[in-house]
């Protein structure tokens, strides 16, 4: 009883492919506020390809498990189609959309084929729960998607914002933008480690001004990487720290007695001139209007 | 027995670890030191770690204390060309060595320990 049920499902779907096809086609276009002709004619192969997929599947075994084998085209169709319009800016809903739009269509035909109201509820009740099933995977692959685009965002702004600059000859800058949580610091602390050791540089400006709030777990990271820097034989010295910030640091308890720090980028550099013991004298403006730059003992 | 050399260069001592260190090890060449450093009378040590890719807390320590013996004998340690691998160890383990001085290479370090000793 339940195999021919399952199977006159698939069997009414084939035999109106054309007309559910076309009614299914036009509701979607309404549902969509976008209108662009190369996407319509798009959604209409996905949807006759979606169709012949769900026959298939339904026709096998009149299975209606959406994880079973026989659906995993209809998977396929159905995840490339999610990642497409999340990568398009589509909403969650206008991508469930595509599969929801089927049931008025689908339950329209039902109803003309079938007269006896007992299967007829039946039917009714396995399609909306098939069709619920495969709006449901619509939406988790849309989710997925839209995951993997911002855990793919995030690794790529860890590689961009950690640039180890050299300033001059053995002084190293690590212009730090963006909060400071474990992993960031973990990298740029490797990232300066490694910088040192190819550079032989013995001192590193390790520069906060992009850091936007600092708090103890902050406070701590920055500890760690200078620590690590000292036993490593290169000095810190931490700049950038704005006034507000100078407040919190002290109002939190947070000893930096252990690092040098300055105001500003400009002083830091200087310090680290006098460490070096190089000096920029400012002489009388060339054709550039460049600073003379004299390497010797320091000042 | 396995042990590690410790070569003088005028003044100062110069240890160059290129072995794996194992506990055993780290006793005996704390052992040996302190009695090269009275018999020698130096005034400096440097600790080569360059080679090292491997620390545990035993080992940190055991470097952190040789410099505190060294320190009580009237002698100066420096550690150099420690890897950024091993520097992120000990941090993570929470040895910042207090009171070992460090330096890039041996040289930076020679030249460190000839600063400081006149």
């Amino acid at each position: 009883m339940k195999e021919t049920q399952k199977s006159s499902l698939s069997a009414i779907i084939r035999k109106h492919e054309g007309d559910i096809l076309a009614e299914w086609s036009r509701l979607q276009s309404a549902a969509s506020s976008r209108r662009d002709p190369a996407q319509d004619a798009e959604q209409r192969t996905v949807s006759r390809e979606f169709l012949t997929g769900m026959v298939q599947a339904l026709g096998a075994e009149g299975d209606v498990d959406i994880r079973g084998a026989s659906w995993s085209r209809v998977r396929e169709l159905l995840g490339e189609l999610s990642a497409a319009r999340a990568r398009q800016g589509y909403s969650p809903s206008e991508t469930a959309t595509f599969v929801f739009s089927l049931k008025q269509p689908l339950f329209a035909r039902l109803r003309a084929e079938i007269t006896d109201p007992a299967k007829l509820a039946d039917e009714f009740w396995s399609a909306t729960m098939l069709i619920d099933a495969l709006g449901l995977y619509t939406t988790e692959a849309y989710q997925k998607s839209r995951e993997d685009v911002i855990s793919r965002q995030q690794r790529e702004l860890l590689e961009l914002s950690t640039p180890v600059v050299e300033l001059w000859e053995g002084i190293l800058a690590l212009p730090l933008i963006g909060t400071l949580d474990s992993s960031r610091t973990q990298v740029v602390m490797e990232s300066l480690l490694e910088k040192i050791v190819s550079s032989g540089a013995e001192l590193a400006i390790i520069d906060i001004t992009g850091v936007p709030t600092v708090d103890t777990l902050v406070a701590q990271h920055l500890m760690k990487t200078v620590a690590a820097a000292r036993l490593m034989g290169a000095d810190c010295i931490i700049s950038g720290i704005r006034p507000q910030i100078a407040q919190t640091i002290v109002h939190l308890g947070v000893d930096l007695s252990q690092v040098t720090t300055k105001s500003s980028l400009a002083d830091a550099f200087i310090v680290a001139l006098k460490r070096t013991g190089s000096r920029i004298e400012v002489g009388t403006p060339v054709a550039n209007g460049g600073a003379v730059v004299t390497n010797g003992a320091a000042a | 027995m396995e042990r590690i050399p410790i070569l003088r260069m005028g003044r100062f001592l110069l240890v160059t670890i290129q072995v794996d260190m194992h506990d055993q090890l780290a006793l005996t060449l704390q052992d040996d030191l302190t009695e090269r450093i009275v018999k020698e009378r130096a005034k400096g040590v440097l600790i080569d770690i360059s080679s090292l890719d491997v620390v545990d807390s035993f080992i940190g320590r055991m470097i952190s204390n040789i410099a505190g013996m060294s320190r009580v004998l009237d002698a100066q340690t420096v550690v150099v060309g420690m890897r950024p691998a091993v520097a992120i160890t000990l941090v993570e383990l929470g040895l910042n060595l207090a009171g070992v001085r460090t330096a890039l290479n041996v040289e930076k370090g020679m030249a460190l320990l000839q600063g400081a000793a006149p």
